[in-house]
C-alpha cells in the first residue's frame, strides 16, 4: 500500500541507440568539436524508419519469390534458359561498391573525429561508388537485352517473366539507393552530411547488396 | 541531444498559406482530417452502391431513375444489367474494405491521435505523412474514374480471382481498362499505406516521449501499432500481386493464367498459369487486412469504455497480448479462405486448426470486455453506446467464425451469404461502430465542440437495430442454399427466399438513411456545436493534455510533456478528482499496490 509517484521510465537510452548503431564503422567514434555543424544530431527514428522499410522491402521480394516457386512448381510448362553471362559481373561490380562505400565511411567517420583533415577521400570513394551502382544498373539492362537475344522476351514464358519482373524490382529499388547517394554526395559537399544520414544510407545500400546475392542464387537454381 | 528528434519536426513556424495548411499539410492532425474525409466520402459511395444492388436483388429488372446517367450500357433503360450488379458489387467491396476500413479507424484516428497519445509534436517522416494521404487519394480516384472509362469496373469482385481478372476484356466487361484501373488503384494504395506503417511505427518506436514507456501507451495506440506492423507486411505482398496481374494484361504474361483456356469460344494466348497462385498472394494480404480493419476498433473501444467505466480494463496487458497474437495468427490462417479452391486437403487441416487457434485471442478480448463492463457504473452516452455495439457486432459476427473455420462445413456454407453475414458483422460493421464510437468520443478533441448526444443516441439505436435487421437474415439465406454473388433468384428453392431479401433491402434503405442524422450532427456539431471544455470525458492520456481544443500546431505548445503515470488512472481516491492524467506530477496511490 505504498504511496508512490510512478517514476518515468528511463527512455534516455538514446545514447546507447547511438553506440549501437555506429558499431562497426571504424570504431565509434564520436564526433569531435567545431566540426561540421550538424553532426551530432543523430536521427534515431530515421534509423528506425529505414529498418521498417527494409522490412517491407523484404516481404515484397518474398512474396515475389513464393510466387516464383508456386508457379513452377505448378506449371508444366517452365522453359529454363542460361542465365545471361554479364549477371556474374554484374554481382561483382555490386559487391566492390558495397566496399567502396564502406571506404567512404570509415574516411567521413576519422573526418569527423579529426583524425583526417577533409572529406575529400570519402567524396571520392563515394563518387565512385555511385558509378559502380550506375554500372549494375545498366548492367542488369545488357542481360535483358541478352536474354532477349537468346529468344526469351517477358511474355514467352513464366521463367522469362519472373526473371524480368524480378530483376527489375531490384534494379528499381537500386535506382532508389542511387538517389539516395545523390542526396547524400549533395549534402557532403555542402558540408550539412549527418553521419547517421550516411550510415542509413550504406544500411540501404548493403541491403541491396545481399539482396541481390539471394536473388541471384535464387534465379540460378530455378532459371 | 535527446530530444532532438522530437523537436525537429517542428522548428519551422506553422504553416500560413492555405495551401500548406489544408491540402499539403505535413500536420499529422490535418493529414488525420483529409483520411477521415476520404473515408466519409468514400463510405457515401459504398453505401449508395449496396443500396442499388439490394433493389436490384429485391426487385429484379427494377427501373431505378437516373441509373442510365451512371452508364448507359451497364443500365439500358434504368434496368441494372446482371454484368452491372456485379460491377457495382466489386466496386462496393473495393471502396469499403479498402478506403473506409483501413483509412477511417487506422489511417485517419491514427494520423490524429497516435503522436499525441506518445506525446510527440509530430510523426518523423511529415513528407512521407502527407504523400501518404495524396497517394491513397490519387488510388481513390483511379478507382473511381473506372466507372467512366470504357465499359465500366471490373466485375470480379473485390477478391479478384483468377483467371476472371486476369484473362483481359474478353471475360466480360469492365475487365479490360476497368481491371487495369482497379489492378493500379490498388497498388497505389499500397504504396500509399506502407507510407502510413512506416511513420506510426516509428512514431511508436522513437517518437515516444520522456517517461512514455511502452506500457505506458493507451490501448489505442497499441492497436494503431500493431495494425502498422500489419499493414507494413501485407500491404507489400498485396503491391507485387498487383503488379503481376497488370502484367498478365498489359504485357500478356501468364502468371495467372491456365494453359488450353477457353472464354466466349477464344482460346486464350495464356500458357500454364496458376490460377491459386493469385489467391495465395491475395489472401495472404487478405487476411491480415481483416485485422487491420478490426484491431484499431478494439483499440479504439476499449479507451472509450475504460473512459466511461471509470476504471482500467480487467487486464491491460493481456488485451495488448491479445491484439499481438491476432496480428500474428492472421498471417498463419488465410488458406481458410480457399478450402474448396482445389488446395490440397491436408492444407486445408492445417490452416482450420490455426483458424480455430485465432478464436482464442478474440474470446479472451471479449471476455475481458464483458468481465470489465460488468459491475462497473458505465456511463451511458453515444460513444460508450457505440463501443458496447462494437462488442455486441464482434460477438454475433465472430460466432459464426466458429462454423466456417471447420472445412467439413465450411464446403457447404462457402460463397453463401452466411459467409456475407458473417463478414459483414465481424469486420464491417462491427468495425464501422469502432469509427463511430472514436468519433462521438474525440470529436470534442479535433473541434473544440460537443456532438448532440440526443441525436447520437438515436443514431445509435437505428444503426444498432438496423445492422442487426440487414445481416442477422443473411445467415438464414446461407444456410438455406442462397449463394452470393447471384444478380437475381429464379432457381425454385431461392424464389421463396426473396420476400427476405426485400426486408434486408428495405431494412438497408432506412439504415442508410439514418446515417443521414450522423452526418448532420457531424457538420451542424462542427459549427454550432457546444463549446467543449478542454476534457470533456475526465480522460486521462495525453490527447486531453493539450492546451487547447483543437490542439495547437505542436500539439502541445511549446511544452515538453513527461509522463508520469500508467495510461488508465481512474478510481483514484485521494485524487481532486476521480483520475490523474498521465502528465500530472501528483503523487498517488497506484492501482497495482492495491491489488
Amino acid at each position: 500500500m505504498a504511496t508512490t509517484v510512478d517514476k518515468p521510465a528511463d527512455l534516455e537510452q538514446r545514447g546507447d541507440h547511438l553506440r549501437r548503431a555506429s558499431s562497426g564503422n571504424g570504431g565509434g567514434l564520436v564526433p569531435a568539436e567545431g566540426r561540421l555543424p550538424s553532426v551530432e544530431d543523430r536521427s534515431p527514428a530515421a534509423s528506425t524508419g529505414i529498418w521498417v522499410g527494409l522490412t517491407a522491402i523484404s516481404m515484397t521480394f518474398a512474396a515475389l519469390t513464393s510466387a516464383l516457386v508456386v508457379r513452377q512448381g505448378a506449371s508444366t510448362d517452365w522453359q529454363r534458359f542460361t542465365l545471361p553471362s554479364v549477371l556474374y559481373f554484374d554481382t561483382c561490380i555490386l559487391l566492390a561498391s558495397s566496399i567502396t562505400l564502406e571506404l567512404s565511411r570509415r574516411r567521413f567517420a576519422c573526418a569527423l573525429g579529426g583524425l583526417r583533415t577533409s572529406v575529400a577521400g570519402a567524396a571520392s570513394w563515394l563518387y565512385l561508388t555511385f558509378v559502380l551502382g550506375m554500372v549494375f544498373v545498366a548492367g542488369q539492362y545488357v542481360a535483358w537485352l541478352q536474354l532477349r537475344h537468346q529468344g526469351m522476351y517477358l511474355s514467352t514464358n513464366p521463367s522469362g517473366s519472373f526473371f524480368y519482373v524480378i530483376t527489375a524490382a531490384h534494379a528499381l529499388h537500386v535506382l532508389g539507393g542511387l538517389g539516395g547517394l545523390v542526396l547524400v554526395v549533395f549534402r557532403m559537399s555542402k558540408s550539412t552530411l549527418r553521419r547517421s544520414t550516411l550510415d542509413i544510407a550504406s544500411r540501404y545500400w548493403h541491403f541491396m547488396d545481399v539482396l541481390w546475392i539471394y536473388l541471384f542464387l535464387l534465379l540460378w537454381f530455378k532459371m | 541531444m535527446h530530444d532532438a528528434p522530437a523537436h525537429a519536426v517542428h522548428q519551422h513556424a506553422a504553416p500560413t498559406s492555405f495551401i500548406r495548411k489544408y491540402v499539403f499539410s505535413l500536420d499529422h492532425k490535418v493529414i488525420g482530417k483529409q483520411y477521415y474525409g476520404l473515408a466519409l466520402i468514400a463510405v457515401l459511395t459504398g453505401m449508395v452502391l449496396s443500396w442499388l444492388m439490394r433493389l436490384h436483388l429485391g426487385w429484379v429488372n427494377l427501373k431505378i431513375p437516373g441509373l442510365h446517367l451512371l452508364s448507359a450500357s451497364g443500365a439500358p433503360g434504368d434496368v441494372m444489367t446482371p454484368e452491372y450488379y456485379l460491377q457495382l458489387m466489386t466496386m462496393h467491396g473495393t471502396i469499403m474494405v479498402f478506403f473506409v476500413l483501413t483509412t477511417a479507424p487506422f489511417a485517419a484516428f491514427g494520423n490524429y491521435f497516435l503522436p499525441i497519445q506518445v506525446g510527440a509534436e509530430d510523426m518523423p517522416f511529415p513528407r512521407f505523412n502527407m504523400m501518404s494521404f495524396w497517394v491513397t487519394f490519387t488510388a481513390f480516384l483511379v478507382l473511381i474514374s473506372s466507372f467512366f472509362v470504357g465499359d465500366g469496373p471490373t466485375l470480379a469482385g473485390w477478391t479478384q480471382y483468377a483467371p476472371l481478372s486476369a484473362v483481359g476484356a474478353v471475360a466480360g466487361p469492365g475487365q479490360g481498362m476497368g481491371e487495369v484501373l482497379w489492378a493500379s488503384a490498388i497498388a497505389i494504395f499500397c504504396v500509399g499505406q506502407l507510407l502510413g506503417s512506416l511513420n506510426f511505427i516509428t512514431t511508436t518506436l522513437d517518437m515516444r516521449t520522456k517517461g512514455m514507456s511502452l506500457w505506458r501507451l493507451p490501448l489505442s495506440a497499441w492497436a494503431w501499432f500493431i495494425t502498422s506492423v500489419m499493414g507494413l507486411t501485407a500491404f507489400a505482398v498485396l503491391m507485387p500481386a498487383c503488379i503481376l496481374l497488370i502484367l498478365d494484361h498489359v504485357a500478356g504474361t501468364s502468371f495467372f493464367v491456365a494453359s488450353n483456356l477457353v472464354i466466349n469460344d477464344q482460346l486464350q494466348p495464356h500458357s500454364g498459369g496458376s490460377t491459386l497462385l493469385w489467391q495465395h498472394l491475395f489472401w495472404f494480404f487478405g487476411h491480415p487486412e481483416v485485422y487491420i480493419a478490426i484491431v484499431p476498433g478494439m483499440g479504439v473501444v476499449s479507451h472509450v469504455l475504460i473512459a466511461n467505466m471509470r476504471r482500467p480494463m480487467l487486464s491491460h496487458r493481456v488485451i495488448v497480448y491479445s491484439m499481438g497474437a491476432l496480428a500474428v495468427l492472421s498471417y498463419m490462417v488465410y488458406g481458410h479462405h480457399m478450402f474448396v479452391s482445389g488446395m490440397n486437403p491436408f492444407s486445408s487441416l492445417a490452416f482450420s486448426f490455426p483458424t480455430l487457434i485465432i478464436t482464442i485471442p478474440s474470446t479472451i478480448l471479449v471476455l475481458i470486455w464483458i468481465g470489465s463492463l460488468y459491475g462497473s457504473k458505465l456511463r451511458i452516452n453515444t460513444a460508450s453506446l457505440f463501443a458496447l455495439g462494437f462488442i455486441s457486432l464482434f460477438i454475433s459476427g465472430g460466432v459464426s467464425g466458429f462454423f466456417l473455420a471447420q472445412p467439413s462445413i465450411d464446403i457447404m456454407l462457402h460463397a453463401t451469404y452466411f459467409v456475407v453475414g458473417h463478414f459483414h458483422l465481424v469486420m464491417a460493421v462491427a468495425a464501422i461502430f469502432g469509427i463511430f464510437a472514436g468519433s462521438y468520443f474525440w470529436f470534442p478533441k479535433v473541434t473544440g465542440r460537443m456532438m448532440n448526444e440526443t441525436l447520437g443516441k438515436v443514431h445509435f439505436w437505428l444503426t444498432f437495430v438496423g445492422a442487426y435487421c440487414i445481416f442477422m437474415p443473411f445467415h438464414y439465406l446461407g444456410i438455406a442454399g442462397n449463394v452470393r454473388r447471384y444478380q437475381a433468384f429464379v432457381d425454385d428453392y431461392l424464389v421463396g427466399l426473396i420476400p427476405l431479401h426485400r426486408f434486408i433491402t428495405v431494412a438497408a434503405l432506412i439504415t442508410g438513411a439514418v446515417q443521414l442524422i450522423f452526418l448532420y450532427n457531424l457538420i451542424h456539431s462542427g459549427f454550432r456545436g457546444e463549446k467543449a471544455p478542454l476534457n470533456p470525458w475526465q480522460a486521462t492520456s495525453l490527447e486531453w493534455s493539450t492546451p487547447s481544443s483543437p490542439p495547437p500546431f505542436d500539439n502541445f505548445g511549446g511544452r515538453h510533456v513527461v509522463v508520469y503515470h500508467d495510461p488508465y488512472q481512474y478510481g483514484i481516491e485521494g485524487a481532486t478528482d476521480d483520475y490523474v492524467m498521465q502528465d500530472s506530477p501528483a503523487q498517488i496511490q497506484s492501482v497495482r499496490d492495491e491489488k
